[in-house]
């Protein structure tokens, strides 16, 4: 019993070793100069548009919604200290701080992430990797590439949209509904906002989880058992173990740079 | 050449030689890594011990650069035909001559019609993949085999899944790209009649190695029980057909109260 225990974890530990030394190994691939110049860019806006852009609306609809929300708690709590004029920037500074990068991440990580390691494991499935590679393409090159660059793109830009539109979202709770002054809403809030402290460290937020969940959901697809059940764990997979490392990422990084 | 996975042996000293300008048949029961084996020729994945060469190039050991400018001059045609989806017939077959050549359009678009011509699919060449049945999707597939006009082709099981007319059509188009293009095939599969009918060559592969090689002729006077099994499809002989278990009586019986 005991010695099966011990036997499961070394089995489990080497197992997630070669894994973070295959991601590794497939990043690097992807990364290495092609030498294919601008035949990238074409691969790259198709990757940006599916990656990016048919992202936006659960960015928008979920930054409003969230923006709205935090105002109404937001109210509730300040107006009993008589501080609601302070409403935006508390609204602000949780969405560029926190809400924005953290959110947008995961809810990226759902939309995209999992159709990235779903598209990738079924090219593996159908042998489309294959047959790449015997047409003499590197796989690595041709999709793993575009689709690692537009999502380290797109990610910092749809955070950036989701904090935008959850500012309006809470002003229009705030202002329009409960009454703060709008004055006040936007003066505080200049005031608060510091460039460096908060909106460059919520770009740095968006970027490492950009990078980390794209590495995550490209790897589970490129790494996944070629069988519909492979492809669906993978997928899972990538979802719960991106959305994980977000929320530790972000302990660290809200350490290292608010601590 | 040997070739192991894990702790598994699939191929043990097996020794092939493709003559140029022929179609050559490997057949074999399924599972014994008949696709392994093409796989382990186009250079994807290496064999534990031994050579594999092509055109007197070595594959083991070849670096990155040398082995994608040597699978230039290779096409293959995978069992599920592995076109890309989101591209159209057209772009499907124009892929790798734009990605390997800075041919203008109009030269690439004669190109790709002619490839389409010669399996058929000239008509069909708007069409998306999702839109072909399985013998078009593999008459497709084959185009874009043949777009570089490579001097080695695999085929890894092509009459998989189709219907008598589109397996006529392949077979016969096997036959006649390999002597109108002049280049060199490799067909793997288990279907006898239509390998005989087109191959000048065949090695029959089982129990890690070659069992037996020959002309389609010389293996039909083949006597051996192995290979007379495996060319006239007989359910039960040297492969038999219960898989290993215990005593059947013993088994029916053993466990009534």
């Amino acid at each position: 019993m005991l010695i099966n225990s011990i036997r499961n974890i070394g089995r489990n530990g080497l197992s997630t070793v070669a894994g973070l030394g295959r991601a590794a190994f497939m990043l690097m691939g992807a990364l290495r100069p092609s030498g294919r110049g601008l035949k990238i860019l074409p691969l790259l806006i198709k990757q940006l548009y599916v990656v990016g852009v048919q992202s936006l609306i659960i960015i928008v609809v979920s930054g409003l919604f969230i923006g709205m929300v935090l105002s109404l708690q937001g109210y509730t709590i300040l107006v009993g200290y008589g501080a609601e004029q302070s409403l935006g920037q508390m609204v602000s500074l949780s969405l560029l701080r926190e809400l924005g990068p953290v959110v947008s991440a995961l809810l990226f990580a759902g939309r995209a992430g999992s159709a990235l390691t779903a598209e990738i494991g079924l090219m593996k499935a159908t042998e489309q990797l294959s047959s790449l590679e015997m047409m003499a393409i590197d796989p690595l090159h041709q999709i793993v590439a575009p689709r690692f660059w537009a999502g380290v793109i797109s990610l910092p830009l749809l955070a950036a949209i989701f904090s935008a539109v959850g500012i309006i979202g809470g002003h229009l709770v705030g202002v329009a509904w409960l009454g703060v002054d709008s004055g006040a809403f936007w003066s505080i809030m200049q005031a608060s906002v510091e460039w460096q402290e908060d909106i460059v460290n919520g770009g740095i937020k968006s970027i490492i989880f950009a990078i980390v969940v794209t590495w995550i959901a490209l790897h589970k697809g490129y790494d996944a058992v070629p069988t519909s059940e492979g492809i669906s764990k993978a997928t899972t997979s990538t979802v719960v173990q991106s959305s994980l490392a977000i929320l530790g990422l972000d302990f660290i990084l809200t350490a290292v740079m608010f601590g | 050449m040997n070739f192991s996975r894990e702790d598994r042996v699939i191929y043990n000293d097996i020794n092939l030689t493709v003559p140029r300008g022929k179609v050559t048949a490997i057949m074999g029961p399924s599972g014994i890594g008949k696709t392994t084996l093409l796989r382990l020729i186009g250079g994807q994945i290496s064999p534990s011990s031994g050579s594999i060469k092509f055109n007197d190039q070595e594959f083991v050991g070849i670096g990155r650069k040398p082995l994608y400018k040597a699978r230039r001059k290779m096409g293959m045609l995978f069992q599920s035909g592995a076109m890309f989806t989101e591209l159209s017939v057209f772009d499907n077959i124009a892929f790798p001559i734009r990605e390997h050549t800075d041919l203008p359009e109009a030269i690439i678009r004669k190109i790709v019609l002619m490839k389409l011509e010669a399996v058929g699919l000239r008509g069909a060449a708007q069409l998306f993949p999702s839109e072909l049945s399985g013998g078009m999707a593999r008459r497709a597939a084959l185009a874009r085999a043949i777009a570089l006009d490579p001097d080695l082709i695999m085929y890894d099981e092509p009459f998989t899944g189709q219907d008598p007319i589109s397996m006529g059509v392949i077979v016969r188009l096997i036959r006649e790209l390999n002597d109108a293009l002049g280049v060199t095939s490799i067909v793997v599969s288990h279907d006898v009649d239509e390998v005989l009918s087109i191959a000048d060559y065949v090695y029959i592969v089982a129990n890690k190695t070659v069992i037996a090689k020959g002309t389609p002729e010389e293996l039909r006077q083949e006597t051996s029980p192995q290979i007379v099994q495996f060319m006239q499809g007989k359910p039960d002989g040297p492969v038999p057909f219960h898989f290993p278990s215990e005593d059947y009586k013993k088994e029916l019986f053993n466990n009534v109260d």
